[in-house]
């Protein structure tokens, strides 16, 4: 959702914290964007379209790609960013959530980048700043930017999303890829379906437009993509199947993947684990568009910090 | 708020006549004139004492509340003197404190001081003692001698009696002294890790769902329990429609069971966490606002219900299967709300707004004043062994109300020492004129 915020707090635009509220026009004015923003890289053309910001790059929760790539992304458009290492910042001294979002923008931060292990920990800064903020994942509830790079990638591979079977398998529960997916893919006239163990799609039945499958095979069959998610190996298994059952009834492979669409294309958030979810082979195949999903990364969140500063 | 005034229970005994209101209790709905002199209620007064203009005001037994935080000793957001005040302004005359303090009153003495701390201040205090030496859920407390030290019932709120054998030993200890087990009803396994309650609300925000099976599995153990053991239970802050069925069936049966709702499980609804600002009787509005998603004053336990259980509970306590409405006032300061929403203390105030929810409900043609007004007086009166009336004769213990009057409730409109309430900014019914307990104007406006 993009928030017009009244023009005394953020003269210059709104908050990016969840697809949910995007309408189609929206999400496909900055997939646009961000073919310009791609564009522009290359020639260096907007290299100083944000120089007058500093942005933050607020990460709660250990990230590599995200991060990285949100840095990319303000430097090719001129912004200053600051790094927060939490790890080594007073955060680790107690200091809450507001008190360190309040103290970067007394330092000028003007865009706040922000991952947190809590749900809404996005909405509370941007409740409690007047910095534009730009949630990078908030617990299990939403990566809007993620979403915007996997439809962006869908786009690109599909031509358009709008009346296409999007299969996405896993980890639902406790996905904010997912749920971003949910709210962009439904939003641009797509049907979802979501499979994966009972207890990781429990509570999606209710999803507008949203389908749940029972096994992979139902998900599979006739989907025009498929999107995998990360069996995230380190989290405590309580909710959960064992891994063996896991691979064995839900990990993509080339012989499953035959009930789909042909040449339907596969996608990941990352960072896979290979063998578990996906096979190598399939994850690095010629169907796989997982580096395609990377490459995107930077001129989505190009495209988007521009937006939100009004610049684009 | 300008030209309020507060009052003590050691004030001077208060004499008037409020002419031409509307008299409402157990029994009665009259318009007509209720004199006070010296603090009690009488046929008539002499010409000297005050002339009250009831016009438009609505006259009720004293409220009282089974369930609030007084946060003393140890703890903080609230003092017995200003959640007193709070009481005093939202009409309530008694007000029953939980232990959930620091220490827990588990020793005959911390009853008897709280009980002091609470002899002259807005509103009668009463104490709930712990069910378990300090509430650790390991030991019974010396229950007797809490008992006689003062203490009205017993509880372990913030958590329910932890095992089953425990919970059997209370009851039987409670039987003897014909005292409440006031139990927060909740399965700490099945409710481990949950914020908010379960359903396509807490799916849609990444939130650990709440399942409802966590009350139902402890309401149906202590049904069971009263049952065989013959003592008294008390199930507070009931919040979904199977436990408010399983307490129809046990009163059906005859079990000495009764049972609390709060307002904010009548009124409001797990969407208010996604930003929603519709109350449960209202049809839901297109989108919630996402910008007041997450906020950590609508955090509460057991959770928000969902919209049809909350229409369930209202409809509970229009037919008496709920006794009583309690508002588990729960005082938070700021610093322990404005963070993550799983991080934010559970819980929001509820003494100065609970009156005006129910009566938005009654405008609302959910719920008859009649039995709003008697589960917020004389039902849960009953259950501590308090009379009330407005009868000639009977002191004075009674709440003046304006029903149709709004009011905005913001931090300058409420005298407790916290705002955790996720009402702030909205204007509700119902304005409170005075209070009056043990015959002392304790509350003017």
């Amino acid at each position: 959702m993009i928030v017009d915020a009244p023009p005394a707090r953020t003269p210059m635009g709104g908050h990016l914290l969840d697809v949910e509220g995007l309408a189609a026009a929206a999400l496909d004015r900055l997939g646009d964007l961000a073919v310009e923003m791609r564009e522009a890289r290359a020639t260096r053309r907007h290299r100083s379209l944000l120089e007058a910001e500093t942005v933050a790059l607020a990460f709660f929760e250990p990230s590599t790609r995200t991060r990285v790539s949100f840095e990319l992304a303000a430097k090719a458009l001129g912004a200053t960013t600051v790094d927060l290492a939490v790890e080594a910042s007073s955060v680790r001294k107690g200091e809450s959530l507001v008190d360190t979002v309040r103290t970067l923008e007394r330092t000028g931060v003007t865009t706040l980048v922000i991952r947190h292990a809590a749900a809404g920990a996005a909405h509370l800064a941007a409740r409690t700043t007047g910095m534009r903020v730009v949630n990078a994942g908030d617990g299990a509830h939403a990566h809007p930017t993620q979403a915007l790079i996997d439809l962006l990638t869908l786009r690109e591979a599909l031509g358009s999303v709008a009346g296409r079977t999007i299969a996405i398998v896993g980890d639902v529960e406790h996905s904010r890829v997912a749920r971003s997916n949910l709210h962009a893919l439904t939003s641009m006239g797509a049907r979802v379906r979501v499979a994966g163990p009972a207890a990781w799609v429990a509570g999606f039945e209710a999803w507008p437009g949203v389908e749940v499958a029972t096994t992979l095979q139902a998900a599979l069959r006739g989907a025009d993509a498929v999107m995998t998610l990360r069996v995230q190996l380190e989290r405590d298994a309580t909710s959960g199947p064992a891994l063996t059952d896991y691979v064995r009834d839900w990990r993509l492979d080339d012989e499953r993947l035959t009930l789909a669409a042909p040449g339907a294309p596969i996608l990941h958030p990352g960072p896979t684990n290979e063998g578990c979810e996906i096979t190598a082979e399939l994850a690095n195949g010629p169907r796989s568009l997982i580096g395609r999903q990377v490459e995107n990364g930077v001129p989505v969140r190009m495209a988007v910090l521009a937006a939100l500063a009004g610049a684009a | 708020m300008t030209g309020r005034r507060f009052g003590h229970l050691t004030d001077p005994p208060a004499s008037f006549v409020i002419v031409g209101a509307r008299i409402v209790e157990p029994g009665t709905d009259e318009v007509r004139d209720l004199a006070v002199v010296d603090g009690v209620i009488a046929a008539d007064a002499t010409e000297e004492v005050e002339r009250i203009d009831g016009r438009g005001l609505t006259v009720a037994p004293g409220l009282c509340d089974l369930h609030v935080h007084l946060r003393e000793p140890g703890t903080e957001g609230e003092t017995v003197e200003s959640g007193a005040r709070a009481a005093a302004h939202g009409g309530f005359t008694t007000i029953c404190a939980m232990p959930n303090a620091d220490p827990a009153p588990d020793e005959p003495n911390r009853v008897r001081w709280l009980l002091e701390r609470g002899a002259a201040a807005a509103s009668r205090v009463r104490v709930v003692a712990p069910a378990t030496r300090g509430r650790a859920g390991k030991r019974a407390s010396d229950l007797e001698d809490l008992a006689g030290a003062g203490a009205i019932g017993f509880s372990d709120d913030g958590a329910g009696v932890p095992t089953d054998s425990l919970a059997r030993e209370i009851l039987e200890r409670l039987a003897a002294l014909d005292l409440p087990l006031i139990e927060h009803a909740e399965d700490a396994g099945l409710a481990a890790g949950t914020v908010m309650r379960a359903g396509p609300t807490a799916s849609r925000l990444g939130l650990a769902g709440w399942p409802p099976e966590a009350e139902l599995r402890i309401v149906q153990r202590d049904l069971a329990l009263a049952e065989a053991t013959g003592a008294r239970v008390h199930l507070t802050h009931l919040s979904t429609a199977e436990a408010v069925e399983a307490v129809r069936g046990a009163k059906a049966r005859g079990v000495r069971v009764t049972c609390d709702v709060t307002p904010h499980h009548l009124a409001l609804t797990d969407a208010w966490v996604a930003g929603s600002r519709d109350f449960a009787w209202e049809e839901p509005g297109p989108g919630a606002t996402l910008d007041r998603a997450y906020d950590g004053a609508t955090r509460v336990n057991p959770p928000l219900p969902d919209r049809a259980d909350a229409l369930a509970l209202l409809a509970a306590v229009e037919d008496g299967t709920v006794d009583a409405i309690a508002t588990d006032h729960a005082p938070h300061p700021a610093h322990r709300k404005t963070v993550p929403f799983a991080e934010a203390a559970p819980g929001l105030i509820g003494l100065e707004t609970a009156l005006s929810l129910g009566l938005a409900a009654v405008e609302a043609g959910r719920l008859s004043l009649a039995r709003l007004l008697a589960a917020l007086s004389t039902g849960p009166a009953a259950i501590v062994g308090e009379t009330r009336g407005l009868a000639v004769g009977a002191r004075a213990d009674l709440v003046v109300f304006d029903a149709a009057a709004r009011w905005h409730v913001d931090e300058g409109a409420l005298a407790s020492a916290s705002a955790n309430t996720p009402l702030l900014g909205m204007a509700l019914p119902g304005v409170v004129r005075m209070t009056v307990a043990e015959g002392r104007v304790t509350y003017r406006s």
